[in-house]
């Protein structure tokens, strides 16, 4: 194939080989074309062993005694006669690896829980090798301990892998893998430093194992038959070259989001050339796609109950990029745009890939409306701004998991789940005092005193709160992330990036609507605190009526804008691992559930133990003048503050989008439109009936393939549990009749 | 500028049923009619509701205009029972440039709020039924002012969407359908008919306010009772969407 050359003919630099070779597409979606029979019969044997899956209680078989390794497995198929795109994560589909290097115990954990034993072999060779888990513990303080014990900080990724890396697969297609070898290589003769420190000593040993590693994804690709050493002559290698770099990914590690990239726009250059020279029809090159798609839909990681308490539904997070703007001014939008987009039609709606629109204004029209008539039909995507995120990293970025967004190949970061400060204003309150357990937890500050609360001295033990938390929770971070370099390292993915990159050290917050809304009626009401027999704080009476987020009102919203300021604020001056920027992200993905069940009654009128809002939403129920208000409170969030994202969970049902469907089609896209030009940064969309729901809750036979979009995410919505999906649908549908 | 105020039941900022569009819709407080199926009994009461003036109202709105691809719809409530708030507020979305429409059931003589009727945009006429009786078992009260109100736009030749909700046992009998497009069909300015379909959505509301609510025992209509009702106004040659 010839392309047009550019710097990437000499160096390694795909955002201008996109740049250069791409072709925008203004059209509709007419050109594409219904699953091939194949596509139908593959399918159907997947939707079987999911459905056998499902049976089995969430997990159909487990490889309990190879440790999982880029080449560590047999070839597997599906059905291999009717595959067009191969290799599956170990040597049977849906089988489940053990990734035992982010933690034994956790290995440990799930097999007992599917009644597998563990092997004495690899139970032997864990006697000797030390994990990521272990060298946490190790290290981490009493303080850290107790934090983490009580929930003020939760879900890190000390237990598992942190995940939330994109390897540039797209290098694999591009370049061949001898080339990225050859690069490598050449990087390690230009690393020899005058001093050997440790973070020489560092860099060294990472370029080494990523040249293991790239190799190993040679030999993985060998035993399906292909040899991936010289780039990718046509769209069906270039889809496979990738989807094996993605592989040998997903084989090394079990991280939180192993996310895909930005890879459509890149795979379609491919696409047209075939066309044009007649290589392979539309009919072929969607049947690729669906079937690499299928295998996406496949990825399967061993984890345990508790982690899906968390993170429920079975995630991977294979967040795929899709569309958003050239910052020469053309849209990146392809036929592949489509292509991929149409597979929730010709293999019906799923939770993943994770598809994900880069939104702008100037997308196409005709782009517009098919994203949102998919949205309608299937409530699978989600949209996130282009221009706010263009804005900082270019035009070749890629979101992480759910709204994390970074330059492909070219940054990475330390996930760092998630603060919560609810918790954190009930310490305030509290005196540094545990509000369930009545430990001291925080430092020992003054508690509040006073028939009522009172809005400046809570503020300013608040924001004592915050000091010690921010260094706390950036302390415990820094210990993971080097820990997790040190014993479960990614090779595979650091080997598709450049060497030398952007780290950033992504924190979290939990509770935004809740502390808001707190802080709203602490200042607007009357809130008077009740003390039990130790003195502590569990709930408050609140008298009067206060101003609450989601309304579009400033005397709120702003208490919300100045508590993310400040938090970030306080993280940037923390000292970070590896010189990493400090960030922060609004989102909890579906833990909004069980942080809310770790946290007290809040001033906000909010009873001990109930939810709280999902990422940035407002609390359930209090936003009263309809989603576009709702969205203003939302969109006033400042992502330069933000920067690792900032998450909005949208659902209504379908009667309330308009009485036509075209009309439901014109005003999602409109009200899109609105929400990323008031400064948005993302927004997953449902259209759903609750009833649909609420049958689903009783009958989830008959709803193998229900996606809905939570904080982030696709979910199956059969695999929440019980009090995950009562939350969904208690949550606000905004409705008017 | 203009301080008079107005009685507000509430704000729907994304209206995508009243009116082209994405709509701003602001609920007026109190209405004459007693309507048996109405899902907002809330808002009869002239006394209830948020006092506010036509210009912060009007500061509300402007905030919204980035998602506003439709415009402004006035509805309540009967919002042409506070016809001079109404008239103040049109009239400035007129000099904004903002399209704006009234939902209403014209039940006050078209001489008190004549000037709301000619500023805004589009009318969406709310027409309960065509006999007077039926228009009286139903809301309280007949239709003369209804009609008054269409006529007066025919001559103006501004548009009206007619709509009309289709309660099994009272409005949604074929007969009753066919004379009220018959009637309807030599109206010009029609540009829409909208039959809705009964819910009982709001039947919580009427036992929050101790209303007696007659139609617990009303079935809502069918998809194939609804397709009918529109083909019988479509036949007549009026424009009733798919």
């Amino acid at each position: 194939m010839s392309f047009k050359t550019g710097t990437w003919t000499n160096t390694i630099d795909v955002r201008n080989f996109i740049n250069k070779n791409y072709t925008p597409y203004d059209g509709d979606d007419s050109f594409l074309t219904p699953p091939t029979e194949r596509t139908r019969k593959l399918w159907d044997e997947v939707a079987s062993l999911m459905k056998k899956e499902t049976a089995a209680g969430g997990v159909l078989d487990i490889d309990a005694s190879t440790i999982s390794d880029i080449d560590a497995y047999q070839p597997g198929y599906i059905d291999k006669d009717l595959e067009t795109i191969v290799g599956l994560q170990t040597d049977a589909p849906l089988k489940r690896a053990i990734m035992p290097f982010g933690g034994i115990r956790m290995v440990r954990t799930s097999l007992k829980n599917y009644d597998r034993e563990m092997d004495p072999e690899v139970e032997r060779v864990f006697k000797y090798r030390k994990t990521h888990n272990d060298g946490v513990f190790d290290v981490y303080t009493d303080e850290m301990k107790r934090a983490r014990h009580t929930g003020i900080i939760t879900g890190l990724p000390d237990a598992y892998g942190r995940g939330r890396i994109i390897g540039d697969y797209r290098r694999v297609a591009l370049y061949g893998v001898d080339a990225l070898i050859e690069q490598k290589k050449k990087a390690l003769q230009d690393y020899s430093y005058e001093i050997m420190d440790e973070a020489s000593i560092r860099h060294r040993e990472e370029i080494s194992d990523q040249i293991k590693a790239l190799h190993a994804l040679k030999a993985m690709a060998q035993s399906y038959g292909f040899d991936i050493s010289a780039p990718a002559r046509d769209t069906k290698e270039a889809i496979q070259w990738l989807y094996f770099g993605y592989l040998a990914a997903v084989k090394e590690q079990n991280g939180a989001a192993m996310s895909l990239g930005r890879v459509s726009t890149f795979l379609d250059i491919y696409a047209q050339k075939d066309l044009q020279e007649g290589r392979y029809t539309e009919e072929e090159i969607q049947e690729f796609v669906d079937h690499f798609i299928m295998k996406l839909r496949m990825v399967r990681f061993l984890r345990t109950p508790s982690y899906d308490e968390l993170f429920s539904g079975d995630p991977t997070w294979v967040t795929e990029s899709i569309g958003g703007m050239s910052t020469d001014g053309r849209h990146m939008v392809t036929k592949m745009s489509y292509r991929f987009l149409h597979t929730l039609v010709n293999l019906g709606p799923a939770p993943e890939p994770n598809m994900t629109v880069l939104w702008s204004r100037r997308l196409p029209q005709n782009f517009k409306n098919f994203c949102a008539r998919l949205s309608i039909e299937t409530s699978s995507i989600q949209y996130e701004s282009d221009s706010l995120m263009r804005r900082k990293f270019g035009d070749d970025y890629a979101i992480a998991c759910c709204v994390s967004a970074m330059r492909v190949g070219k940054q990475m970061q330390f996930f760092g789940a998630r603060a919560n400060l609810a918790k954190a204003l009930l310490y305030a309150i509290n005196g540094g005092r545990d509000e369930k357990a009545g430990d001291q937890v925080g430092p020992e500050l003054l508690a509040v005193r006073g028939k009522y609360l009172d809005y400046d001295d809570v503020m300013k033990k608040f924001s004592a709160i915050l000091d010690w938390l921010s260094k706390l929770y950036m302390n415990t971070l820094n210990v993971i992330h080097y820990m997790h370099d040190k014993y479960c390292y990614e090779r595979i993915q650091m080997a598709l990036h450049d060497e030398e990159i952007v780290r950033t050290e992504a924190c979290g917050i939990a509770g935004l609507s809740v502390v808001a809304d707190s802080l709203s009626a602490i200042k607007y009401a009357k809130v008077r605190p009740i003390r039990d027999d130790r003195d502590l704080v569990v709930d408050f009476e609140i008298e009067g009526d206060y101003p609450k987020f989601g309304n579009n009102d400033p005397r709120v919203d702003d208490i919300a804008v100045d508590v993310v300021k400040t938090f970030m604020q306080k993280l940037r001056k923390q000292r970070t691992y590896r010189g990493a920027i400090a960030t922060q992200s609004v989102l909890t993905i579906t833990s909004n559930v069980v942080y809310g069940k770790k946290t007290g009654s809040t001033p906000d009128g909010r009873k001990l133990g109930e939810p709280f809002a999902p990422g940035a939403n407002p609390m359930h129920g209090r936003d009263e003048n309809g989603c576009v208000a709702s969205m203003m409170s939302v969109a006033k969030l400042p992502y330069d503050y933000s920067e690792d994202g900032i998450s909005y969970t949208f659902s209504i049902v379908p009667g309330a989008l308009g009485r036509e469907e075209e009309d439901k089609v014109k005003n999602l896209a409109s009200l899109l439109d609105g929400y990323f030009a008031e400064g948005g940064h993302h927004i997953n969309v449902n259209v759903l009936n609750r009833d649909v729901l609420l049958d689903a809750m009783d009958h989830p036979e008959k709803y193998p393939q229900l996606t809905i979009r939570v904080s982030g995410y696709a979910v199956n919505f059969i695999k929440l549990t019980r009090e995950q999906q009562m939350d969904v649908i208690n949550r606000t549908f905004h409705t008017r009749f | 500028m203009s301080s008079i105020t107005g009685r507000i039941h509430s704000v729907e900022t994304f209206g995508a049923l009243d009116g082209p569009g994405i709509r701003y819709v602001l609920f007026l407080q109190g209405c004459p009619l007693q309507c048996l199926y109405c899902h907002n009994p809330d808002s009869w009461s002239v006394r209830d509701g948020q006092v506010r003036t036509v210009d912060e109202v009007f500061a509300d709105i402007l905030r919204y205009r980035s998602f506003l691809s439709g415009g402004v719809t006035l509805s309540g409530g009967e919002p042409l029972l506070q016809a001079d708030f109404c008239a103040a507020l049109l009239s400035l979305c007129r000099k904004e440039g903002i399209h704006t429409a009234l939902d209403t059931a014209a039940s006050i003589p078209l001489a008190a709020c004549q000037e709301a009727v000619d500023l805004a945009d589009l009318v969406l006429l709310d027409l309960k039924a065509m006999d007077p009786g039926d228009c009286r078992r139903l809301t309280g009260r007949d239709n003369r002012s209804a009609i008054a109100l269409l006529d007066y736009r025919e001559a103006a030749s501004a548009p009206v969407w007619v709509r009309h909700v289709l309660v099994p046992g009272i409005t949604l009998k074929e007969e009753k359908l066919r004379a009220m497009a018959a009637f309807l069909k030599d109206y010009t300015c029609i540009e829409r008919v909208e039959l809705l379909p009964f819910h009982k959505m709001g039947e919580y509301k009427w036992e929050q306010l101790h209303r007696p609510y007659t139609l617990t025992d009303t079935p809502e209509p069918t998809a194939d009772e609804v397709a009918k009702a529109r083909s019988i106004f479509r036949d007549a040659g009026l424009p009733v969407p798919s």
